[in-house]
């Protein structure tokens, strides 16, 4: 696909339009799109089977496990998602010795307005209307700008892979849904802790699960607003930071921290110029004055040596002698006239 | 200084260690397109940007050199330091050549930098502005150069016209870097969480072009005396001139550093940040910004107004180290700072032979440019006296 610069320019010029009648409208704020897809992971229910990683890794084609289900020596590490293995489930232990352990799975929150989406220059990443965010290697210059953003650390690159590497994350399973599947993570979940379905509809179950067991739950959902939001949505058990994730986050979704910079651009490329202009200009101007005045002091002594007014003449040289010196005087810490040197290239 | 003496095959020091540091880095440079990323770097799935990036953001910086003097000499009208116009153009080259070639090898597939304005443009990146002001700015310096090339090539007409668009490359041209500059600052806007607060700002993009420029006015003063030293009679100044005009720098340089000061320590307060400079991260952050920027501000001032050019050199030399450290700070030190030491990245040692090549690669372009083209002297046919 090549576009010409016509149309480029443009583009350019039209998205600068669309941007700022966005900014202009964002009275309302912008609620993520509707009937939207997620899942929930209830961290209660987690027993840290790991099947989801299993499921995960038969339906994206990754080599099996070095390590076995059922291995528990897994756990001593907490691990991070990678290009072999697009979601983790890591244990956290609680505050007592005694109190059993909890499990949280981790991978792409597929965020209602992603940072990473908004960071690629090439626009690899979209964020579809169903929730899952997608990603296009056939657009991907490999900027990995879309990992360094994303506040989850949710994203693995194939750094091994030297002629086709990608970005690599969870898809929500996009193709299984299409067919009308759950998440092959969901399907696989014996113990019903990670639940597929509408976004509102999951927030409903949570809050359900959170009235009726206040003492299991921790009383936030994480996912419902942090950064605008996540379709990923996890009911924990412990407070997020004993839980692997921050505590406290902002509910501003990330992408807005750069907007307010980026409308300045085109600001200053239409004001430099003319502001640049003309200081310029008044360079120029003091230039030119400069040279006037000299210009009519020596016509001055020209006129009275013509005239053969010597008193004139006398008055001048005392009058430039003067100035002279105050030169001189001024220019101490400057360079003297030899310095000046090749100043006069662009007035040729 | 000749590199090579006609008849002989004589190659002067500089060349025969540049040349072994050279082949060198290119061996891991094609190591690293041969295996990939995983080969030669130590990049992690939770530091996908590291020492590589951070010195893109070294390399440009210190190319701030060409805007400054070409905004003070053609705008301001600061004819004096018309000789260091040259040099100083010439490095913003070099530097933003080394930028592209660094980020060319960092990029997983180089070959598709073109991505972002042939195929789809995502305008809501700063990436892609950076992307646009590197295009249009290294298309800038390179036509700001154009004059030395005719004059080789002694074609006059076409040097004439060059020559007469400069002050509308410099205005075009500070207005580029102006952008350039401050927009790598607003890469990191998206990191609030990953980057210590005493380097996250919501100014990072001001951060970023202030300390660029007090950088470029003290890789000027490092130039002038490096020509000097390495070309000697064949630099149109005489060191009593490069002194008194390092001296005039040496007040830009003082003015720049303070008012990057005064930015910070208002970032600082408008933060509330002030807590975090008595822990262990603000020493470090205290060593970088009183350090390297306060003391040479203060020896900058002090010796402009004794006329003490070598002391402005060496703060010079220590403000272009803090510049350095700013940015390797934001990129690697500061960066993932909550992580426990054992999971931290650090860089691996291809990853610094390849900077240690990119650094080398740019003074021997810069050398070889300087001894065949008229950059430090003028040319015999177009003296201006």
């Amino acid at each position: 696909m090549t576009i010409s610069r016509r149309e480029f320019i443009s583009g350019l010029a039209t998205s600068a339009l669309i941007s700022s009648t966005a900014s202009a409208g964002a009275l309302k704020r912008f609620r993520g799109y509707p009937q939207r897809l997620g899942l929930l992971h209830d961290t209660a229910l987690c027993v840290g089977c790991r099947r989801c990683e299993l499921a995960c890794q038969e339906v994206n084609g990754l080599p099996p496990h070095p390590v076995p289900i059922g291995e528990a020596k897994i756990f001593e590490k907490p691990r991070g998602v990678s290009e072999k293995l697009y979601t983790v489930v890591n244990r956290y232990r609680q505050a007592r010795e005694s109190e059993p352990a909890v499990f949280r799975k981790h991978q792409c929150m597929h965020c209602n307005e992603p940072c990473c989406v908004s960071v690629c220059f090439v626009k690899a990443l979209v964020k579809t209307p169903e929730g899952p965010v997608l990603y296009h290697p056939e657009l991907c210059v490999g900027c990995r700008y879309c990992i360094f953003a994303c506040p989850y650390y949710a994203l693995a690159y194939e750094y091994g892979d030297p002629r086709t590497p990608r970005v690599v994350r969870c898809t929500m399973c996009y193709p299984r849904i299409k067919e009308g599947k759950s998440p092959a993570c969901a399907e696989a979940c014996p113990t019903g802790a990670i639940r597929f379905g509408r976004r509102e509809e999951l927030l409903k179950l949570a809050r359900q699960r959170q009235r009726k067991y206040p003492d299991r739950y921790f009383p936030e959902i994480f996912g419902e607003n942090e950064y605008g939001g996540t379709s990923w949505l996890t009911l924990l058990k412990l407070p997020p930071e004993q839980m692997g994730l921050a505590a406290d986050l902002p509910y501003e979704p990330l992408p807005n921290l750069t907007t307010g910079f980026l409308s300045l651009a085109p600001l200053v490329v239409a004001i430099f110029p003319g502001l640049l202009g003309g200081i310029y200009a008044m360079t120029r101007r003091r230039e030119e004055l400069a040279r006037l005045q000299k210009q009519q002091e020596l016509e001055r002594l020209r006129k009275a040596l013509e005239e053969k007014s010597a008193e004139e003449v006398e008055k001048l040289k005392r009058h430039l002698l003067a100035r002279l010196e105050k030169a001189e005087f001024d220019r101490q810490p400057q360079a003297t006239d030899k310095t000046t040197g090749a100043s006069g290239e662009e007035n040729k | 200084m000749n590199a090579l003496r006609p008849g002989g095959i004589k190659i002067a020091p500089f060349y025969l260690v540049s040349g072994v540091i050279l082949i060198f880095g290119a061996v891991i440079v094609a190591l690293r397109y041969a295996y990939g990323l995983a080969y030669a770097t130590n990049l992690t799935q939770t530091t996908t940007w590291g020492l590589w990036t951070g010195f893109k953001l070294v390399f440009v910086a210190l190319a701030a050199s060409g805007f400054t003097l070409t905004t003070g000499v053609y705008i301001f009208g600061m004819h004096e330091y018309h000789p260091l116009v040259r040099p100083a153009v010439l490095s913003g080259f070099v530097g933003y050549s080394l930028f592209i070639l660094i980020l060319l090898f960092d990029l997983g597939r180089s070959w598709r930098i073109f991505y972002p304005f042939l195929v789809q443009a995502g305008v809501t990146s700063a990436l892609f502005e950076i992307a646009l002001c590197v295009l249009l700015y290294y298309t800038t310096q390179f036509l700001e150069l154009t004059p030395v090339g005719f004059e080789w090539l002694g074609w006059r007409r076409w040097r004439k016209v060059m020559v007469g668009a400069t002050v509308g490359l410099s205005i075009f041209g500070l207005l580029l870097s102006a952008l350039h500059q401050s927009t790598l600052g607003a890469l990191y806007l998206t990191v609030p969480g990953k980057l210590h607060p005493l380097w996250y700002s919501p100014y990072l993009p001001l951060h970023f072009f202030l300390s660029s420029v007090m950088g470029g006015i003290s890789m000027v003063m490092l130039l002038g005396w490096a020509s000097k030293k390495a070309f000697g009679n064949k630099m149109e100044l005489s060191w009593q001139e490069l002194d008194r005009l390092t001296v005039g720098l040496g007040k830009a340089g003082a003015i720049s550093t303070a008012v990057y000061l005064a930015v910070k320590a208002l970032d600082i307060s408008l933060g509330g940040k002030w807590h975090e400079v008595s822990s262990g991260w603000g020493a470090w952050y205290l060593l970088e910004t009183l350090g390297c920027v306060l003391f040479p501000c203060m020896v900058f001032a002090y010796s402009h107004h004794h006329r003490k050019p070598g002391l402005i050199r060496l703060a010079a030399a220590w403000t272009v180290f803090g510049v350095v450290l700013n940015r390797l700070n934001v990129a690697v030190v500061a960066f993932n700072w909550t992580f426990p030491t054992n999971e931290r990245y650090f860089p691996s040692w291809m990853e610094w032979v390849v900077v240690v090549f990119l650094i080398v690669l740019g003074l021997v372009i810069y050398r070889l440019v300087c001894e065949r083209f008229a950059i430090v002297n003028q040319h015999p046919d177009y003296l201006s006296h």
